[in-house]
């Protein structure tokens, strides 16, 4: 048997082995001989009126190049064009702890710091707000004067009756959770390089960006020039998870200093300033309701969010309205209240992060279902197995579901993990207490709605073929370490019968690669994936056309062998691909042949206002079983393995969703057990990654995979997203395998060691389980 | 140009003193600050790009390379402490251009996503399969403790070290 080739193939990535040799650059590796050093002021108030920025010493200073500030950009930015709050540095008022003031460029670091602390700021400063709750109260003052109550965003919707819902409803129960800020920590901090050329008066910009395309815009809207006088290259990125999904203030700033200074910057940002660029999850208090039959059957639903979303828009309105929109698609749910409060706070602002709007909300609704399926005496199995959809189908919100392999997945998850023997009697040693939980959850293959919509494609690929026979791969699709580089080196593969030795893939040089949406709402797959299917199947048609003129035949005639064609009936007439290369060229030359994907408009959504958010042409879904012991004495909490199946319609490549998953869960694993952002008056008190705490090596369990392929009627070969969906059924269901262990429910993330500790403590040694809330855990308020 | 002045040691700058040490195998002699990092003489002094700055120093794992064969952090080691001693860094690890084992099971079990952390996570490993060829699973756990990944969930690196021990067996 020989090993899958294209589609199928556990490929490793197409550039691996830069990354194992440590030939991979990265935006810190670029050769930058003779670039000047960028530096960043940030703010050292939380929240303050900037009267003055005085710069004139710093200028003084030999070695100085450029110094700008706020004073040198009036053009505000922000990812949503209706949402646009945010100067790459603070003019006339600074919102958190560590916002962009100035910057320098130097000819070394000592002089950019000397210069630095020569600026000198003059304010007054303003009452600052940490939490949502303060940000609210009537007499706060405003972060933006145009939103009132400090509100970025509220949502207000309601799908079916609920109050009939409630009403038909056997049990009801309402709950409070609470979620902690958690951060992407990607591995590669922030680091951008500008290159101006002074006497065209182009500039060049490199960044660690998941949408270089967004990037281009900015530069261009910032820095008042012509985007055909910008080019922006994405080098290797060291991962990403939501925080490059945005314009990052640094990718600005760099570029201002470049000009300013009439040369090259390299701004390579500490991990403490990429802390605090931030754009993580918010902090987040969900107040769940369920009504519930007897025999399980969810007859309403009831949600009110509060996130605190930190100094600027950003995102904000997204996940804001992501978090209604996704509590829709994964069960089917009759009625559907919502309401959401997006907040404005002085920390640093929120954003997109894996999962985007979903995990604290599915911790939530998941946790809250558990605990009502136990009153009713059901296995929560048993109630997530009455309420699934059928699809095809439509939820009562407006979003598609064609392909829907959560059932498969909860049969795995379920024998796997040995759940029906296991749950609820793991054998208890010394102080060490076992259990097991499940959680479920989905995810968009894409955004349907483009954020801005130019009536262009959703993707588009490029194909060069040339007389060396050769095919190259031009896609804008930001490889940030996910693969997508490898899958869409695979199903050109797959369509050409080509092998890997003739293709190679070039992502992301605006020069030179076509427009892409880039790398957010894991859209690569599915729509980029769609559009190189496209693209390779009409490269197809023009070679096999080729292949038929040479051997004077009919197109029908062909059978197409990747390397070679050959007449079907008489397998003897035969060209090696070479000649097909040389006959396609003939009268034309080189051949640019292109492929496109739009989502159609059916799938872009339900009609009421904030509909385009949640919608997809195809949603991922995942079981997951978490096994955890917990130390009676020390509270520590130890997830000892996990089982998860996941549905991504067809695995282009396995071994890479295997990846996705395992990572996905992981990073589940560190919002549940471990992470948060922690801030003191406003200051990151944890802007590290000791005290910031993702886990290590040594606390990280084995995951097990499995793949359940319901291919998607739209997909890619039937391919769907396979990287975010896993991360939002982690935090439930290691909640419910804590409960299963100990008794005691937790209601809010993360679960520590110190709040387990403590809630142990608490614990009368013989009554029955509780739930414990943050404020009850931590004992504050 | 400005006036001179802003790297005259005078003025803060540190003195340079000649360092002589052994790199990837070579001999080297070259006058480096004497308060320079050892990542920053391999990154910038050298070209050494390989070797990875993940944090503000000694948080991550990211900049590991081998000092006599033994894992040390870049970004927390003086150049000038080194003298005379044997570094080694990723990209000595291929030879006639063919991956090492370690390098190969990384990349063909997907032991890298983005690539940032694997650099410093091989250069770990490399040091535990030179003093323990056959490491079981809590040894290669315990090897690798400060190396932080953010992509793979470390599953996969496991397997990595574990089919690069498994190779090196037979
Ligand atoms: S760079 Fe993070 S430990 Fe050295
Ligand atoms: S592969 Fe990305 S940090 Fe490890």
């Amino acid at each position: 048997m020989t090993a899958p080739r294209g589609v199928g193939a556990r490929l490793p990535f197409v550039d691996g082995i830069e990354k194992v040799t440590g030939a991979a650059r990265y935006t810190a590796d670029l050769s930058s001989t003779g670039a000047l050093v960028g530096r960043i002021l940030r703010s050292p108030y939380a929240h303050a009126e900037l009267l003055e920025v005085d710069i004139s010493e710093a200028l003084k200073l030999p070695g100085v190049r450029a110094v700008v500030t706020g004073a040198d950009c009036d053009q505000p930015y922000g990812v949503i064009p209706i949402a646009q709050n945010e100067f790459p540095l603070a003019r006339d008022r600074v919102r958190y702890y560590g916002d962009p003031v100035a910057a320098v460029a130097a000819v070394d670091e000592v002089t950019a710091i000397e210069a630095l602390s020569r600026i000198r700021l003059r304010v007054r400063e303003l009452p600052a707000f940490f939490s949502s709750a303060d940000a609210r109260k009537p007499n706060a003052v405003l972060l933006h004067d145009n939103k009132p109550g400090n509100i970025e965003r509220e949502v207000h919707n309601e799908f079916g009756d609920t109050d009939a819902g409630f009403a038909q409803a056997d049990v009801v129960r309402e709950e409070l959770y609470e979620c902690a800020e958690v951060h992407h920590a990607m591995m590669e901090p922030d680091a951008a390089l500008a290159v101006f050329d002074a006497e065209r008066g182009h500039l060049t910009l490199y960044s660690v960006s998941q949408v270089p395309y967004y990037v281009h815009l900015t530069l261009a809207r910032c820095l008042k020039m012509e985007m055909a006088h910008i080019r922006v290259i994405k080098p290797f990125v060291g991962g990403g998870f939501g925080h490059r999904t945005e314009v990052l203030n640094f990718e600005v700033i760099c570029a201002m200093l470049a000009r300013a200074a009439r040369g090259t910057v390299r701004l390579v940002l500490s991990r403490e300033e990429t802390f605090l660029t931030h754009r993580g999850r918010p902090e987040s208090q969900i107040r769940m309701k369920l009504g519930l039959a007897k025999d399980g059957r969810i007859t309403a639903c009831q949600a009110e969010v509060i996130q605190r979303g930190g100094a600027y828009g950003g995102y904000g309105l997204v996940t804001i309205l992501y978090s209604g929109a996704l509590l829709h698609g994964l069960y089917d749910l009759p009625a559907v209240k919502y309401d959401g409060y997006r907040v404005y706070s002085n920390t640093p602002p929120c954003g997109a992060m894996r999962g985007h709007g979903t995990v604290n909300i599915r911790f939530a609704f998941e946790s809250l279902l558990d605990a009502m399926a136990k009153e009713l005496g059901l296995d929560p199995f048993e109630v997530r197995r009455r309420n699934l959809l059928q699809a095809p189908t439509e939820t009562i919100n407006g979003l598609k579901v064609l392909s829907y392999g959560l059932p498969q997945c909860l049969d795995w998850v379920e024998k796997a993990s040995g759940w029906i023997e296991r749950h609820g009697q793991l054998e208890q040693k010394g102080p060490l207490r076992r259990g097991l939980g499940m959680g479920c959850s989905h995810f968009v293959s894409g955004s349907a709605k483009p954020v801005h919509w130019s009536g262009e494609p959703h993707a588009v690929i490029i194909l060069k073929l040339d007389f060396d026979a050769s095919v190259t791969i031009l896609t804008g699709a930001a490889d940030i370490g996910q693969g997508s580089s490898t899958i869409l080196t695979q199903i050109v593969a797959e369509v050409l019968g080509l092998g890997y030795d003739r293709l190679r893939i070039v992502a992301n040089d605006s020069a030179i690669t076509p427009k892409d949406n880039g790398s957010y709402s894991s859209r690569v797959t599915f729509m980029v994936g769609n559009a190189a299917l496209d693209a390779a199947e009409n490269l197809k048609r023009l070679l096999v056309t080729a292949a038929a003129r040479r051997l004077k035949v009919s197109v029908a005639e062909i059978e197409w062998l990747g390397e070679a064609a050959i007449v079907a009936a008489d397998p003897e007439r035969r060209i090696s691909f070479t000649e097909v290369v040389e006959e396609a060229l003939v009268g034309t030359g080189t051949l640019l042949i292109k492929g496109t994907f739009t989502c159609p408009p059916e799938f872009q959504g339900g009609k009421h206002r904030g509909g385009a958010v949640g919608s997809t042409m195809g949603f991922s879904y995942t079981a997951q079983v978490v096994e955890v012991s917990v130390d009676m004495d020390l509270g520590k909490v130890a997830v000892e393995k996990v089982w998860a199946a996941i549905d991504c319609g067809l695995a282009i490549n396995p071994m890479s969703v295997e990846g996705q998953v395992q990572g996905a869960i992981w990073m589940g694993m560190g919002q549940a057990i471990s992470e948060e952002t922690v801030y003191e008056q406003g200051r990151h008190q944890a802007a590290n990654l000791l005290d910031y705490r993702v886990p290590t090596i040594v606390e990280s369990p084995d995951i097990d995979v499995h793949i359940v392929e319901s291919l998607d009627p739209n997909g890619p070969f039937g391919a769907k997203e396979a990287s975010e969906g896993p991360l939002s059924g982690f935090p439930s269901a290691l909640a419910a395998a804590v409960e299963d262990a100990i008794g005691i429910r937790f209601t809010a993330l993360p679960i520590t060691q110190m709040r387990v500790f403590d809630a142990l403590q608490k614990k009368p040694q013989t009554t029955p389980p509780e739930s414990v809330s943050t404020a009850s855990a931590r004992g504050d308020t | 140009m400005d006036c001179g002045g802003w790297n005259d040691p005078r003025n803060g700058y540190p003195m340079k003193k000649i360092l002589r040490l052994s790199v990837n195998g070579k001999p080297r002699e070259d006058a480096v600050a004497e308060n320079a990092l050892l990542i920053d003489y391999l990154r910038d002094t050298l070209g050494l790009t390989g070797t990875k700055q993940g944090c503000d120093g000694g948080e991550c794992g990211a900049c590991t390379v081998l000092v006599d064969s033994q894992p040390r952090l870049a970004c927390s080691t003086l150049a000038h402490s080194l003298a005379g001693r044997k570094v080694e860094t990723i990209e000595s690890l291929s030879h006639e251009g063919n991956l090492s084992r370690l390098q190969r099971a990384f990349h063909e079990h997907l032991g890298t996503q983005c690539g940032f952390c694997t650099p410093g996570m091989i250069m770990a490993a490399e040091a535990l399969l030179r003093t323990n060829p056959h490491p079981d699973r809590t040894a290669i756990r315990a090897a690798l403790a400060g190396n932080l990944c953010r992509c793979t969930g470390y599953v996969k690196i496991i397997e990595s070290v574990e089919a690069a021990a498994q190779e090196q067996s037979v």
